[in-house]
């Protein structure tokens, strides 16, 4: 079986020296890129040039650099303002803070006069680590894709990062990205790399006993559990669901058709996250048995990225249980 | 053009809107009719009503909704769309939305409604007219009740950190929000000292007197060091006996016999001229 949006992995991608480099540095380098191509494009932060990777920009192009200090709130309102006089701005800041702090003016002033301003929510997930549970955005999806107008992005690397970040730049209207703290693998090769919104990629092919929708770094993980699914004699099929809104449906439907079940993952609350938008897909249009991974109603702490995806249920051996168990209710149906 | 006679047409049209809308509000409304018509008809703001997008017009930002009949009434008065759609407002399918929607209107330059947002849409106007070197000027129009909300006084940091003096505010300080009076409900004075600390040049003004109006708009445009508000102290209800300081007419529409008798108070300008409706 094939897909015609296959993208080919990173040859080294289970090396143990696997290259690994932070989503937010792609967010980085893009918008250099896209500052170089056009002059309307100008980024705010709130605090954060450093840690939401803005700082290169901000030396390149400081006249279209601005430093909004702690006030996200008013930051929002700013980027609806210039774009409403013809910039492409983009709001960089920590996802809990923007769009957490600032979606009533995400909401008003930007999606419902459909303007042009990018946000980028860096340190999303619980993988944000040792800060705890205060700074690991888990709702972010929910809130964005829940706007009318708005577009949702889930790069699950770093060349995604800047691919997407330069794919959104170039499509009108609201857009959300969601970045990451932590370093991770390059998933995806990059001289064969095609990123285009709203198309979702399908990145491993064993077979047709189930499907993994993951998006984000997690994917990665997701891969790995396929890798040892296939040793187990058990098929999955791996999919880069990257674009929660536009999602593409009939990707996701094929997909169900094929495979008969699918488990979602994503570093995200289980509610209102990348999996219901698939479930919504799904339950009008082809049910099938479904499992999700992410976060299940509960806050995160403290503690190494590692230590807490595995006590929060998003570690490989948690993906491959939810595929094992997705199967078996296929066989029950 | 008199244009207090003006500023009494545009009451007129904001009762009758209400009126026909059956909700709405009418005294901040009516309060800031004298500011919208020097802003619109004092010669001071660069607008070309048959070509309301233009590139170099100067920017009306609209921050406290809910007083969208004032600024509808007068952009019908100045061309920019019929006067017969203004007895639309709130009506499903107008563009006369019960709070202004972002171009849904030529001349309705931003959403707003949820408080306090105004002010950061017009820093990101000036903002760009600085980026790109345009000199057109941007007027974000506020009330003091709107001040409780934390976002303005970010904005207002802000806009003084960057002496963004392309920005005028003109405040419309009618003392009175929802719950009561505004320094019982949130004080907000010393006002001008706040300002003033926070870098911006503040004038104070009778909201009523159009030629003080745009003299002080006028003064803001030669200001060059930073940002200016204009702090324009205004009657709720201007215009309408009953309606006038009473902070139960904020949120609240005329009925027949009170719109009747509030026509007749603005045709005559509260008995001073003869009305030919008599």
């Amino acid at each position: 079986m094939s897909y015609k949006n296959m993208t080919k992995l990173n040859p080294k991608l289970f090396d143990k020296d696997v290259e690994q480099v932070p989503t937010r540095n792609g967010y980085g380098e893009g918008l250099v890129e896209l500052g170089a191509r056009s002059q309307e494009i100008v980024v705010l932060t709130g605090d954060l040039k450093e840690s939401t990777r803005v700082e290169e920009f901000a030396k390149k192009y400081p006249a279209r650099f601005i430093e909004c200090g702690v006030a996200e709130q008013n930051m929002m309102g700013i980027a609806a303002g210039l774009a409403a006089a013809g910039k492409i701005p983009f709001v960089s800041s920590y996802a809990v803070f923007s769009p957490g702090r600032n979606w009533d003016q995400l909401r008003v002033s930007v999606c419902y006069s459909n303007l042009n301003v990018k946000v980028a929510g860096a340190h999303t997930g619980v993988s944000v680590g040792p800060d705890g549970a205060t700074h690991q955005a888990l709702e972010d999806i929910a809130i964005t894709r829940v706007l009318p107008n708005m577009t949702v992005v889930v790069p699950c690397d770093a060349i995604q990062a800047r691919q997407a970040t330069q794919a959104i730049a170039g499509m009108p209207g609201p857009c959300y990205l969601r970045l990451t703290r932590e370093a991770t693998p390059i998933i995806n090769q990059s001289s064969n790399f095609k990123f285009q919104i709203g198309e979702a990629n399908v990145l491993e092919n064993y077979g047709q006993d189930a499907a993994i929708l993951a998006c984000g770094p997690l994917l990665y993980q997701s891969l790995i559990a396929a890798h040892e699914l296939n040793d187990q004699g058990i098929k999955v099929t791996v999919v880069n669901n990257h674009t929660i809104k536009p999602m593409d449906t009939a990707t996701i439907m094929r997909i169900a058709r094929d495979c008969g079940a699918v488990v979602t993952v994503e570093e995200h609350q289980v509610m209102g996250g990348m999996g219901s938008a698939v479930a919504e897909i799904l339950a009008k249009n082809y049910p099938v048995p479904m499992e999700m991974i992410g976060m299940q109603d509960c806050f995160g702490e403290s503690g190494q990225p590692e230590e807490l995806l595995e006590k929060y249920g998003m570690s490989v051996v948690k993906i491959k249980e939810a595929v094992k168990k997705a199967i078996s209710r296929k066989a029950v149906r | 053009m008199n244009l207090d006679l003006k500023a009494s047409e545009i009451r007129q049209d904001i009762i009758k809107m209400l009126l026909e809308a059956g909700s709405g509000h009418s005294a901040g409304s009516l309060g800031m009719a004298d500011v919208f018509t020097a802003l619109y008809f004092g010669g001071v703001l660069n607008y070309d009503p048959k070509d309301p997008w233009k590139a170099d017009r100067d920017r009306v930002i609209l921050s406290n909704g809910h007083i969208c009949p004032v600024w509808y009434a007068t952009l019908a008065h100045a061309g920019f769309f019929s006067h017969d759609k203004l007895l639309t407002l709130r009506k499903l399918g107008s563009g006369l939305q019960g709070h202004p929607h972002y171009r849904e209107l030529p001349g309705v330059e931003n959403t707003g409604g949820p408080l306090g947002q105004g002010l950061s849409q017009s820093i990101g106007q000036a903002l760009a007219a600085r980026i790109d070197g345009r000199d057109w000027r941007v007027y974000a129009m506020m009330s003091d009740g709107e001040l409780d909300e934390g976002q303005t006084w970010e904005a207002i940091m802000f806009a003084g950190k960057n002496n963004l003096h392309n920005l005028t505010a003109i405040i419309d300080r009618n003392n009175i929000q929802i719950d009561g009076f505004t320094e019982e409900v949130m004080p907000l004075e010393p006002l001008v000292d706040k300002f003033t600390a926070f870098n911006w040049s503040v004038i104070e003004i009778n909201g009523h007197n159009i030629s003080e109006i745009t003299a002080a708009i006028e003064k803001a445009k030669t200001i060059f060091e930073n940002p200016t508000v204009i702090i324009a102290h205004t009657i709720p209800g201007k215009g309408v006996d009953f309606m006038q300081w009473k902070p139960e007419w904020h949120g609240k529409p005329p009925k027949a016999d009170e719109a009747k008798k509030a026509l007749h108070q603005l045709r005559t300008l509260g008995g001073k001229i003869q009305s030919e409706h008599q």
